[in-house]
């Protein structure tokens, strides 16, 4: 099981790192994302730095939509998934391999885009990046474990690109929430005893919606 | 079969009066509220409707499940009447909120947690009708948006608990310690029943008109292949 | 080895499959003939487990005789169509290597290689398949799809785009399959070809079966006759 998830993994990285397709694309909507709400936010300058964790997952989840929007993208050219389908596996093991790649795609993104960040923002931080990075890890993973079950729901309609961000953020609203809200204990009030709450929230949807979404899988696969 | 049935006239007639039972009690009965006069009678509305409206939700559910494990396509049809009626139901309790709360909080809305909650509540929902809307076969459509139904459910509880933590204005915590007055009680539980009523009869009269379509479909798949 | 008991296929209004019967005895090689749209390909892949039946069943029972769960009887079908189920951006070596992961079978470098050879491919391992023609594309696809050497074998137009040469190699390919015993089911427009390869016949008319015999039940030409006026007549 776990080598074969492994393939799927390899499989998706290898293209995207060969034809970087969807990172590109997703670095610079991120960057562009940054530089919109420079500009939106002018009027509040001055408080810039609370408004900081939202900006950066508006950032991260933008892209990060992008990202899986394309996840199909190498599945539908040539009509791969047909090939994958006829594989004797359970299609969990899609979910989880693409899923990880997703992870992966978007974790450089977002480290991209928060090293930037920190200079469009004037931030400075050191001690504070692991906990970051916690974070944005368990973030991220909670993002993915849906979006991956809701792109290959958004594939499957006629609408496809456009649908995803309209079924995809209400679903994901509790990681986005408790995200922006750890972020910010992070970057502004240090008080780490209070992370306790948003990780535990984010740690429980990932762990829920990504075993519901490893059941149900199954059921939105079709070529 | 897609008709309507005698128990639905029934139906019909006892919601008539349950809902006139209903007006009578909560603008007549029940007392008027001291501080906020009047206008507090939009409770008996505001409260029934979210009340039936979660209801719907959960028929959502339980038919989503029941379709993916059955997959007969009388629960799909079931699903989506629900997931309608709890859109319709979602709406009037934001609909009964921001004009209860103008005057009493002086803001139409508020980001607390019981109003941010409702208001993804029924985004999911709307999500989920949007996705049957784009999904031309019924069958995949079906699967898809069972799959869709089931995690929306899910997710609800934990953007309930996730956005709750935020201080909350709402009066939330006025039925769980029995703060609600007991002289409003019977407006209450009456105006409850008639909307959990409403909610049984319509449901019926949805699934039957989306039953009556799958006969269309059925019909027309006649009529376009002579034997 | 295969039975398919009151099939029917619904897209909505539409009807893609319907009383559709039929059940194939283990080594047969059936030839489904019928015009665009009459529901071969919808047959096919709803034999494969790609699509859900509407109605009715599809059993596939393993060589002993017992019948086998969805996921367990993809493993005994390779499913090859027109669509090549290529990643353009992976090697051909990548390719296979990926499907044998999948399939748990051994994907040594060597081991790949030398499917390749078989299919012509030998010396085209590591080039990206974006930069194959059609025909190298689908010899590829063939090796893909039988990696795993499946006892039922489905084939959906697997002529298209393949040169005289590959044609050549798909029949041999096919032809020392079926004499392995395995069994194959092929939609095909190509009358004569489908016919000289097969030992029975289906034609399939507006997703209904219309005609169902052994080969040696009709010459080509009075078959050919008879699909003609099949076509035309709906």
């Amino acid at each position: 099981m776990i080598r074969r998830i492994w393939a799927v993994f390899r499989k998706d990285v290898l293209i995207e790192f060969r034809t970087k397709d969807s990172l590109n694309a997703m670095l610079f909507f991120g960057v562009v994302v940054l530089v919109v709400f420079n500009f939106a936010l002018e009027s509040v300058r001055d408080t810039m730095r609370e408004a900081v964790p939202g900006v950066l997952w508006v950032a991260f989840a933008f892209s990060g939509t992008l990202g899986l929007n394309r996840m199909f993208a190498a599945e539908k050219e040539n009509r791969s998934l047909q090939g994958l389908l006829m594989v004797p596996i359970d299609r969990g093991v899609l979910y989880i391999g693409k899923m990880l790649a997703a992870t992966l795609f978007m974790l450089i993104t977002e480290a991209a885009v928060f090293v930037l960040s920190l200079v469009f923002f004037n931030l400075t931080v050191w001690r504070e990046i692991p906990y970051l990075a916690i974070v944005f890890l368990i973030g991220t993973l909670g993002f993915t474990a849906v979006g991956t079950l809701l792109a290959a729901v958004a594939a499957n309609t006629r609408m496809r690109e456009v649908l995803l961000p309209l079924i995809l953020f209400p679903v994901i609203l509790p990681i986005l929430v408790n995200a922006v809200e750890a972020t910010g204990i992070i970057l502004n009030s240090r008080d780490y005893a209070a992370l306790r709450l948003p990780l535990t929230i984010m740690a429980v949807f990932t762990v829920v919606l990504a075993t519901v979404s490893y059941l149900l899988f199954d059921y939105v696969l079709e070529d | 079969m897609a008709e309507r049935s005698r128990f639905d006239n029934t139906l019909g007639a006892l919601l008539f009066i349950g809902m006139i039972l209903a007006l009578y009690m909560a603008f007549l009965q029940a007392p008027r509220e001291r501080t906020m006069g009047d206008l507090q009678r939009i409770f008996y509305f505001h409260v029934p409707a979210g009340i039936a409206g979660l209801t719907a939700l959960a028929v959502n559910f339980a038919a989503s499940v029941a379709y993916l494990a059955r997959k007969d396509r009388w629960w799909d049809s079931l699903a989506l009447s629900a997931a309608e009626l709890g859109v319709v139901f979602l709406a009037m309790v934001l609909v009964t909120g921001p004009i209860w709360a103008k005057p009493v909080w002086m803001v139409w809305w508020t980001w607390s947690p019981r109003l941010t909650s409702a208001l993804v509540l029924w985004m999911l929902y709307v999500a989920y009708l949007l996705i049957r809307n784009y999904i031309p076969d019924p069958d995949r459509c079906a699967g898809i948006s069972a799959v869709f139904g089931i995690v929306a459910f899910i997710d609800a509880p934990i953007v309930w608990f996730s956005i709750r933590w935020w201080r909350d204005i709402h009066p939330s915590p006025m039925l769980e310690t029995g703060g609600l007055s007991p002289a409003m009680r019977p407006a209450l539980w009456t105006c409850t029943a008639a909307f959990l009523l409403m909610l049984v009869y319509l449901l019926r009269r949805r699934l039957c008109l989306e039953l009556a379509r799958h006969d269309v479909e059925m019909l027309a798949r006649r009529v376009q292949l002579p034997r | 080895m295969l039975e398919v008991r009151g099939l029917a296929k619904y897209f909505g209004r539409f009807t893609a499959l319907r009383d559709f019967n039929v059940s194939v005895g283990r080594g047969e090689f059936v030839s489904l003939f019928g015009r665009n749209g009459a529901g071969k390909t919808t047959f096919l892949r709803v034999v494969a487990g790609l699509s859900r039946p509407s109605e009715g069943l599809v059993r596939i029972h393993a060589p002993g005789g017992e019948t086998l769960t969805p996921q367990a009887s993809r493993g005994l079908m390779g499913y090859l169509s027109h669509d090549t189920a290529l990643y353009l951006d992976l090697t051909a070596v990548e390719n296979l290597r990926f499907y044998a992961e999948l399939h748990g079978l051994p994907h040594a470098d060597s081991d790949l290689e030398a499917r390749l050879a078989l299919v012509g491919l030998a010396h085209w391992g590591h080039e990206s398949v974006r930069n194959f023609s059609r025909g190298m594309q689908q010899r590829l696809a063939i090796a893909r799809a039988f990696l795993h050497d499946p006892e039922v074998l489905l084939l959906d137009e697997p002529f298209t785009g393949l040169d005289q040469t590959g044609t050549e190699f798909l029949r041999t390919y096919l032809g020392e399959a079926h004499g392995r015993g395995k069994t194959c089911l092929m939609a095909t427009h190509d009358v004569p070809l489908g016919y000289e390869m097969s030992d029975r016949l289906i034609v399939i008319e507006k997703g209904l079966v219309t005609l169902d015999v052994p080969k040696s039940a009709l010459s080509l030409d009075r078959f050919q006759e008879l699909y003609r006026e099949v076509a035309k007549g709906s």
